[in-house]
């Protein structure tokens, strides 16, 4: 609630400290605006954003550390029993405090102590809500009045509020920069701590995988073994599956489309391939795991093949179909740029046209197709809604496409769906893999984009 | 060298033979390039084709008609399953055990009492006197109506017994079952029960977390396409930014799940399940789309407006935002409206920060616990009734419905702000 009130308070503030720098400054200068250095709406900026970007930066920064500090008081406000304990027991009280603050009432009857606590937290936190609006308010308030108060015909606003605009600027363009440090150290992080209990070696080397850990000693089937070779054969496997379907069909619709139709068939075949492209995930995982999947496997049982009702096959195909767009996009753009010169050097030799595409094209555009393709098993790995859908989970080491397999995606799914405690080697394992998953397909965009860097023909 | 063809006098036989050898090969050449087409045509045809032929039916509903007395008692004791029940009796004077009884009570659905009570809510008046309803009938009854269930199958095999058979032919003869537009399937949240399931609650939540992720990511997406193009000076860090965000991408979208999980729900503490959450996780996922396709739609404004603008005195900077960005924002535009159409059929990295929970409940604010479309889909697709792989269809060709929707706006604003130089 104050917080509305106060995006309110500030939003008006602002208005109103352009308004008033604007009046301001044509009055600086009696309405002889010529005088002034910049025009008045640069002085109305200036003033607003002395108005607004300071209490902002407050409001984010209590809004990003308000729940932390709070914690902190209440729990310096319990007595020692409670919070001199193991850091796991600490977290539960903190979520039990957290959970009765919110009015969720815990199954089991909380300690009187604890009760007091959530009423704290709340308390501490409405006032800390009401600090907020009036410190936010005040801020603005002031900022808006020292900064009406500087202005002059010679101030240089308008280079201030550019500079100011160019500084957000770089901001916005460091969050892709900070969006990835942020994926390599929480990926890091985790992986690290996955990787003190369990060694890599196993991890990469490991034959096995059962990612589940018994809850009691005497448990059957639930040692946890975190060997990651049949994900990564599961993958291998899908993927050259969907590559087997998506490259030759990818690749010649995009060479029909850019040699052979004419611009009035291309107009409607484009189209149909980015209506594949526009399908959400899930609606092919749907498809594939209740129509592909068991067509698969009575085609398969008629032919007298034993096929898993969660093939490998069927998983794979359709995400060949998936990627088909993406292959012929990316190879159509590469076809294109080769020069059409090349090609009426060819039939001047007398070659026809396929003998021109697959001795003059194709050669001159395999860079790009290499590239193309390397991208498609970049996505066909990261891929996940499919194969969470159609391929399963039972880790099994094969190479039969008609056995059921599971992918990195799959597991890194299943193991974080639902409820999980952070710190056991299971959760954490999903880390481990999206850390392997991340590099890799790291490692193949790079290498793509070097290819075409390094190969790339030049004809101009 | 036979006369009467069109051979030449100076072909040998091999080369003749070697002429049909590559045509032949053309030919060949040019239908594996059709048949590949045909078949990219006939897969979407085929998942299309079969989406809506197993979804269409997912928009109708059966409903039955019950005559109905609101007994003071009864609604006292808010017993308006008894009034329900009686009502439904009252037709089939002849079942009297308690078998026939309660196979008579399977044929409403579980939600109908809750239907009563709303509308003796609603207006009071309704108690002491006799009414006609029409309540929903359970999802068997749904099914058996649309013809997916048939009487043929061994009773031991289908879901509804003989008798139930015998009394829904019953009702449906007198005119007392009827399959009209399924309103519930837009009105209502998540339910166990198919005939109470809706996807409005999905939708709520798609368009919250749609709406933070396209506050999040347009401004910050066009500030810094703004900066990278027209502003940045071309160095080592600038480069580092440029490729960073081809990486990224490229990044599987998973990955930004476990970004969000490890971050913003591990490390900031953020709600699981929430609107926002999700709309975060979204935001950095689209982010670099709508940098690169802003920074095509700038390039492609000429510099000569830029020049102009600087001659007359314009900084830079107005000339960015007076003509360059002006002039862009078609191109920006469409660019954002594709982002955001990716981003409202994703699926997976919204399961990371848990989205995927069974929420009854129409979400009312960012941080309530909401799913998303797809998500959605993607639980009722695990769902063995019959009746949810009809509504997972329904939900299917609601999602792309939005999509052609906000693609063809997309497609529309191209062709009506496209300009060339």
């Amino acid at each position: 609630m104050q917080l509305t009130v106060l995006i309110i308070v500030l939003a008006l503030l602002t208005i109103a400290g352009f308004q008033l720098g604007r009046s301001r400054a044509a009055a600086t200068v009696g309405g002889r605006l010529v005088e002034l250095h910049s025009v008045p709406s640069y002085h109305g900026l200036y003033v607003a954003l002395w108005a607004g970007v300071p209490a902002v930066l407050l409001l984010a920064f209590w809004t990003a550390s308000e729940s932390w500090v709070v914690m902190q008081l209440v729990l310096a406000g319990l007595p020692d029993q409670f919070t001199a304990v193991d850091p796991q027991a600490l977290s539960l009280l903190q979520a039990d405090i957290l959970n009765l603050a919110h009015g969720i009432n815990a199954s089991r009857e909380p300690a009187p102590e604890v009760l007091a606590a959530a009423e704290r937290y709340n308390r501490l936190h409405a006032l800390g809500d009401w600090a907020l609006l009036v410190v936010g308010s005040c801020l603005a308030l002031a900022g808006l009045t020292w900064a009406r108060g500087r202005l002059s015909p010679d101030m240089r606003a308008r280079n201030r509020v550019e500079r100011a605009i160019n500084v957000a600027l770089i901001i916005c363009s460091l969050v892709a920069i900070l969006t990835t440090v942020g994926i390599v150290l929480s990926l890091l992080f985790e992986a690290i701590r996955f990787f003190t209990v369990i060694s890599p070696v196993e991890f990469l080397f490991g034959l096995h995988w059962s990612p589940q850990m018994a809850m009691r000693a005497d448990q059957v089937g639930s040692s946890g073994a975190f060997g990651a070779i049949p994900l990564f054969t599961g993958t291998l496997l899908i993927t050259v599956v969907a590559m087997a379907v998506a490259v030759p069909v990818g690749l010649m619709s995009a060479i029909y489309m850019s040699e052979y139709a004419n611009p009035h068939l291309r107009t409607w075949l484009k189209p149909i391939l980015e209506i594949l492209a526009g399908i959400p995930t899930v609606v092919y995982g749907f498809f594939a795991a209740l129509t592909m999947a068991p067509f698969v496997r009575d085609v398969g049982q008629s032919l007298g093949f034993a096929v898993s009702s969660e093939s490998a096959l069927a998983a794979g195909f359709v995400m060949g179909v998936m990627i088909i767009p993406f292959v012929s996009s990316l190879s159509d753009d590469v076809i294109n740029a080769v020069p059409q010169a090349l090609r009426d050097g060819s039939y001047g030799l007398g070659a026809t046209k396929s003998e021109t595409i697959r001795h003059v094209v194709l050669p001159a555009a395999l860079p790009g197709i290499v590239a193309a393709i390397m991208l498609a098993v970049s996505r066909a790995i990261g891929e996940t809604m499919i194969v969470v859908m159609a391929a399963g989970l039972a880790a099994n080491l094969t190479a039969n496409p008609l056995d059921a397999v599971t992918t990195v995606t799959a597991q890194i799914a299943s193991l974080l769906v639902g409820d999980q405690e952070f710190d056991s080697p299971k959760t954490l394992s999903a880390f481990g893999l999206g850390l392997v998953l991340f590099l890799v397909t790291l490692t193949l965009n790079v290498v793509a984009l070097r290819v075409v860097q390094k190969y790339r023909e030049k004809y101009d | 060298m036979s006369a009467g063809n069109s051979r030449s006098l100076y072909q040998s036989d091999e080369f003749a033979t070697r002429l049909q050898r590559r045509y032949a090969a053309e030919r060949r050449f040019r239908m594996i390039g059709i048949a590949a087409i045909g078949m990219a045509t006939l897969m979407l045809v085929v998942l299309l084709g079969s989406i809506i032929s197993k979804g269409y039916t997912a928009f109708l509903q059966t409903e039955m008609r019950v005559e109905v007395t609101f007994d003071p008692t009864d609604v006292q004791e808010r017993n308006y399953a008894a009034i329900l029940r009686r009502g439904l009796y009252a037709q089939f004077p002849d079942a009297t055990d308690r078998a026939s009884r309660r196979a008579l009570n399977d044929l409403l659905s579980s939600g109908a009492p809750f239907a009563l009570e709303d509308m003796v809510r609603q207006d009071p008046s309704l108690v002491g006197t006799t009414r006609t309803v029409w309540v929903l009938a359970d999802d068997t009854v749904d099914q058996f109506m649309k013809g997916a269930i048939s009487r043929d199958t061994p009773e031991s095999q289908r879901p509804l017994t003989d008798a139930k058979i015998a009394a829904i032919d019953a009702l449906s003869a007198s005119g007392a079952l009827s399959t009209g537009f399924n309103t519930t399937l837009f009105t209502s949240g998540d339910s166990r029960e198919p005939e109470q399931a809706g996807i409005w609650g999905a939708i709520a939540g798609s368009a919250m977390t749609l709406i933070v992720t396209m506050l999040l990511s347009v401004p910050i997406g066009v500030a810094a396409a703004i900066y990278l193009e027209e502003f940045a000076p071309k160095n080592r860090w600038t480069m580092l930014i440029e490729v960073n965000i081809n990486n990224l991408a490229a990044v599987p979208s998973i990955i930004y799940g476990l970004l969000g999980l490890a971050v913003l729900l591990g490390f900031f503490g953020m709600p699981r399940s929430a609107p926002l959450v999700g709309g975060v996780v979204l935001a950095l996922m689209t982010l670099p789309v709508i940098i690169i396709t802003s920074r095509v739609a700038l390039k492609s404004v000429p510099p000569s407006i830029r020049e102009a603008a600087l001659g007359i005195g314009a900084s830079p900077l107005q000339s960015v935002t007076h003509h360059v960005l002006p002039l862009a924002m078609p191109g920006i535009l469409t660019g954002t409206i594709i982002g955001m159409a990716r981003a409202l059929g994703e699926t997976a990295p919204l399961l990371m920060i848990g989205m995927v929970a069974f929420i009854v409940d129409v979400p009312q604010g960012f941080t309530d616990s909401a799913t998303v479309l797809p998500v959605q889909i993607f639980m009722w697709a695990d769902s063995p009734e019959r009746a949810f792989s009809e509504r997972t269809s329904g939900a299917i060709m609601v999602l792309l419905g939005f999509l052609i929707l906000m693609n063809g706006l997309a497609v529309f604003l191209r062709k009506k702000f496209e300009r060339r130089w």
